[in-house]
Order: C-alpha cells, then structure tokens, then sequence
C-alpha cells in the first residue's frame, strides 16, 4: 500500500479511506504508521560549522520554528539523533570528525549538505584546506544550496526528507539499507595523508564525473 | 607542579579523558572539549587539564574552520574579496565590509559622499545592536538558559536582518559597501521602518534586562568569574567591549574618529571589575549608546549621491603601496592590512581579527575556574570561528 492514490483491487482508494475516516474507522498499514511517526519526529544533532549554522539556528527560532516539523529537539550528542545538518564549510581538519560523527549517529540516518561550502565547497572550493563537499565521504541526503540557505530553505529541505520518509518500505530489496541484512552503514574515516586526506573520497559514494570528449573535436 | 603532560596537541581530537598520574596532586584529568561541542560556538576545541573540577591548565586548539581567506585574499580582485569579507565574522558582515572598504579607499586616495558615510554608520550601529544582542542570548544558553533569552534575541535579529534584507539584498551577507561608498541607497520608507525599529528597541532592553541583568542565576555564575585585568587586556592587544569592561577607555571610534563619528554624540560605557558580568553589562550599555547613535544619524541624514561618481570598481588597480586600516567593531578592532603592487589584486592582504586576538587570553581567565566557567568564560569573549581561524 505504497500510495493510496493509485488503487488496487484489495487497497481501496483515498477517497474510500477519507469516507471511512470521517465514519470512525482508520484504515492504515504498519509501514504506514511507522513512517508517518518517524517521519514527523526527526531530531537533528546541534552541531554547527560556520555560517550556515547561525541560518540553522535562525530555523529553529520562534519566527521560523522548526518545531512545527516536530525537529526541535537539537541533540548535542550524535547516539540521540536521527539527522546530520553538515552546515556550513568543512575543512580538511574538520572532515574526520564530522565523518565519525556519522558513523557514531544510529541507522535509520540522514544527512543534509547545508549550503554552498557543504554541497561543493562553494566560494572557499580554490582553498588548500577546504574539502570539495561532504558527500565525498558521506552519503547526502538533500542537498540545500544558497550561500547561506535562508531557514525556509532549511524547512524545505525537512519536508522533501518528511516525503522521503513517508515513500521507504519496511521490507523487500527496496526497504532502506539499514533493513536489510549485511549491508555496510559505517564510512571510512578519513585521515592525515602526506598530502591529502586518506582516502581522497569514499568511492562507493562518489566518483569524478567522467568527462567525454567528442570524436573530431 | 612537577608532573609531565603529553603535549595537547599531539593528541588525537574527539570526546575523550585520559587520566594523568601524579603522585603529589593526585589523577589530573584531561579533557579535549570539542571541535563538536555544543558550546564552543562552532568547531573550536580546548584541551583542558583538570584537577577535580579545577582548570589547572587550558590549551585552545584552532583551525577547524580555516577556509584560506587571506590565500584567496590575495588571488582575487580587490572588489572580488568583497563579499569573503562577509564570512569573516559572519554575525556582523556590514562592518566587515566597511573596514576593508575603508582599507582600499585609503589606499587609493578615494573619498565617500556624505550620505554614504551617515548610512555607513547607520549600518555599523545596527549592526552591533544584532551582535550584542545576540552574544547576550548566547551567553544566556551557556550558563544553562537554553531557549528562551536567545529566543528574544533572534526575535529582533531577524527585525534588523529584514532591513539589511531590504537595502541589500541578503539577510547575512550583505556585500553593501564599495570603495567610494555604498551600493544602493536607502529609500525613505527604509529610513522609517529604521526609525520605527530604532524607537522601539529601547523597549526590547528594557524588557531583556529586566529578565537578564539583575537575575541572580546570570549573578551567581558570572560575577567574579574569568577577571581580566586592564594590564594583561592592554598587554595583549585585547579590544572591543572587553577591553572596556576591563576598565580602559579605548574605543576606535573616539580614538581614530573615522566616519561621522566625531559629529556624534555618544559616551563609551566603561567596566571596573572586568569580569564576564562586566563584560556582559558593558555590551548592554554599548547598546543603549548605539540606539543613541542611530537616533542622531537618522535624524540628521544629508541628501546626495551615496556613491563616488568617479569611482571605478571593475578593472579596479590601486596605487603601489602599502595601508592598514581598522574600525571599531562590534568585537573589537577589525583591520586590514594591504599591500600593492599597483596590480589586480592584492600583493599581501592581512586581516586583523578581533575575536582571534581576544580569544589569547583564554587560559589566563580560565585558571582556577571550574570547568562550566571555562564554557561562560568562552562565551563572554564573544568569539566567532570564521575570524579566529579564517
């Protein structure tokens, strides 16, 4: 019963389930219900990068209230939360830790690249220090860009990961990662190299985008 | 204290305690608090060695949010570090950009029409109003107030932050000055919602003193607490409100006179014991002069042009030669040093970070506090991360 819009023989349709509703009776499923809870009580871990971080706190002020989303509930410690907001510019100093941040954080996970710096490394990208985007090392959710995202941006970004979490199965091979048997959730740390970070990039998660050259050109 | 330490920085980062033996003063315990934690505002980290609760010794370690501002400083042309300024210190990007606007116009010999610089200082006041609010919401949360007075304090950011958004176009990075004035000109109906914003904020102080200043919590855990004495303040080149709430009278503002500022009238709020009380109770007074401040500079706005008409921003080269310029921020003195070549872009550019050099004196305050002073000590130097380690 993946979308009730789209009706089956044995699932009736969202019409039906609203006629019912309004008769007393609520006709829902385990994945369903499970989804909708999880998916309205996401707590996202209070760590903060750089300038990003200041929008992510304007977020949860009274004027944006992020509490409407049930995600006020900032946890300083990663074993409590279910969302990294990765905000702001990491540096080639601060990627481990953020990485083992997520590897402490307990599945189901998610992470968000809040800004340009996260996403890319934005406007600091040509700098020594500056990793080119966490999704080198970490596997992201949504992607907020702006420079920084303003807090409705954020609360957009939470209702796109509300959606993503409503639409995940409970079982089958297209149930979530941390479902299923054997499935590998921690990243590899990366650390000191002599020049760079080891390993440069986590390849499951990224590769350089192939560039193709035209016959004749 | 005869007893070795590893070298703090030596070890690895992350939660971690490790005990140290010594037979005559018993375990020490050091403790790495950060670069994740809640209370450093942002990726800062401290090496603290503990005896019981007791700071016996502090070792600040930066860098986590080195993004190479000076390097890219220096590779980009004199307009384009522009708007890098604004992730300096992220809380007050207009008077990032008026110091460096300031530096280059030095340099080259430009000059800035009336209005600009009434509109300047108007952006400048408003500017500390939102950091020194702030930082009192945020000292709040590290004595354990979480919520509510940071709650009061973003609720009239965001009211300054609607003007910045409508004069500049950005809530944070505003971008807004140029060498030779300001990009845009404030339309009357900005200048009122400014005054409207401006009368009420006495109102705002009252009320958040009335919840802050004499709550005997905010007492008990800030009088006497990290006491900077005036000598090591000046000793260390510390500025800004805490070198004030140390006892010494030094505001740029006076001092150097750059701006309108000599046509203002304004007093500079002084402390005398230089603890964090002091430190907190001398920003609510800067406050309070601030609003005076925009009342005059509002009140008395000239008309013209807010740009110099000769001045020329793309293909910008200024004179070879060498200048540092600096401004009272809402921090502490925020400079920038430039040489040129006579080329594109910078041959040498320095900043002079006021959170930085304030931050040097951590150990010295922290020495004999407990551990959650270490965290109200921090929080009173008033640090952002994007200055200390740019």
């Amino acid at each position: 019963m993946r979308d009730p819009a789209t009706p089956t023989a044995e699932t009736p349709t969202s019409a039906e389930r609203d006629e019912l509703r309004r008769q007393g009776i609520l006709l829902t499923s385990i994945e369903e219900i499970y989804n909708w809870g999880r998916s309205r009580s996401v707590w996202p871990l209070q760590f903060g990068l750089a300038c990003c971080a200041i929008e992510m706190i304007a977020a949860s002020m009274a004027r944006f209230d992020i509490a409407r989303f049930g995600s006020e509930v900032f946890r300083p410690s990663p074993r409590q939360a279910d969302l990294l907001i990765v905000s702001g510019t990491v540096t080639k100093k601060m990627a481990p830790q953020v990485v083992r941040l997520w590897n402490q954080m307990p599945e189901p996970k998610f992470c968000f690249a809040m800004g340009a710096c996260a996403i890319s490394g934005g406007p600091f990208k040509q700098g020594y220090n500056v990793l080119k985007g966490i999704d080198r090392y970490i596997p992201v959710d949504i992607y907020i860009p702006g420079c920084p995202p303003r807090p409705e941006a954020l609360l957009h970004a939470l209702m796109q990961l509300q959606e993503k979490i409503r639409g995940q199965r409970l079982t089958g091979p297209s149930a979530p990662p941390h479902l299923q048997a054997g499935a590998a959730c921690d990243c590899p740390v990366p650390a000191f190299g002599g020049h760079d970070l080891e390993p440069p990039k986590n390849p499951a998660l990224w590769q350089p985008p192939v560039l193709v050259r035209k016959e004749g050109a | 204290m005869s007893f070795s330490l590893p070298s703090p920085l030596e070890s690895a980062p992350g939660a971690r305690v490790r005990a140290v033996r010594d037979p005559f003063h018993g375990d020490l315990l050091e403790v790495s608090m950060g670069p994740h934690h809640p209370s450093t505002h942002g990726v800062f980290r401290m090496n603290v060695t503990l005896d019981g609760e007791t700071v016996v010794k502090l070792k600040p370690v930066f860098g986590y949010l080195h993004r190479n501002h000076e390097k890219i400083g220096e590779n980009a042309s004199y307009l384009g570090s522009m708007p890098y300024t604004d992730r300096l210190d992220y809380l007050c990007s207009m008077t990032n950009n008026w110091a460096y606007a300031l530096a280059v116009e030095r340099l080259s010999g430009q000059t800035v029409p009336e209005r600009a610089e009434y509109l300047r200082v108007i952006l400048a006041e408003l500017t500390r109003l939102l950091n020194h609010t702030c930082f009192a919401g945020f000292i709040l949360q590290d004595c354990g107030a979480s919520g509510t007075p940071l709650m009061y304090a973003f609720r009239e950011r965001e009211k300054i932050l609607d003007l910045f958004e409508s004069l500049s176009g950005s809530r944070m990075m505003c971008n807004f000055q140029r060498f030779g004035g300001c990009r845009a000109d404030a339309t009357p109906e900005w200048l009122e919602a400014a005054r409207a914003l401006v009368d009420g904020y006495g109102a705002f102080l009252d009320e958040f003193e009335e919840l802050l200043t004499g709550n005997e919590i905010l007492m008990a855990r800030t009088q006497g607490v990290g006491r900077l004495p005036a000598k090591l303040a000046v000793g260390a080149g510390i500025t800004g409100p805490m070198l004030r709430a140390s006892g010494v009278g030094y505001d740029l503002r006076k001092v150097d006179g750059y701006g309108v500022y000599p046509r203002l009238d304004f007093r500079v709020p002084v402390g005398a014991d230089g603890d964090t009380y002091d430190r907190y109770m001398v920003r609510v007074l800067e406050m309070r002069e601030s609003i005076k401040i925009l009342r005059q500079a509002l009140g008395t706005l000239p008309g013209g042009p807010v740009m110099d008409p000769k001045a020329r921003l793309r293909g910008f080269r200024a004179k070879p030669g060498e200048v540092y310029s600096r401004i009272e921020g809402p921090k502490g003195e925020i400079g920038f040093f430039l040489i040129s070549d006579g080329g594109p872009n910078p041959y040498r550019y320095r900043v002079r970070p006021p959170s930085f050099i304030n931050l040097t004196v951590l150990e010295d305050l922290c020495l004999g506090h407990s551990i959650a002073d270490t965290v109200v000590i921090l929080g009173s130097i008033d640090i952002v991360l994007g200055e200390v380690d740019r």
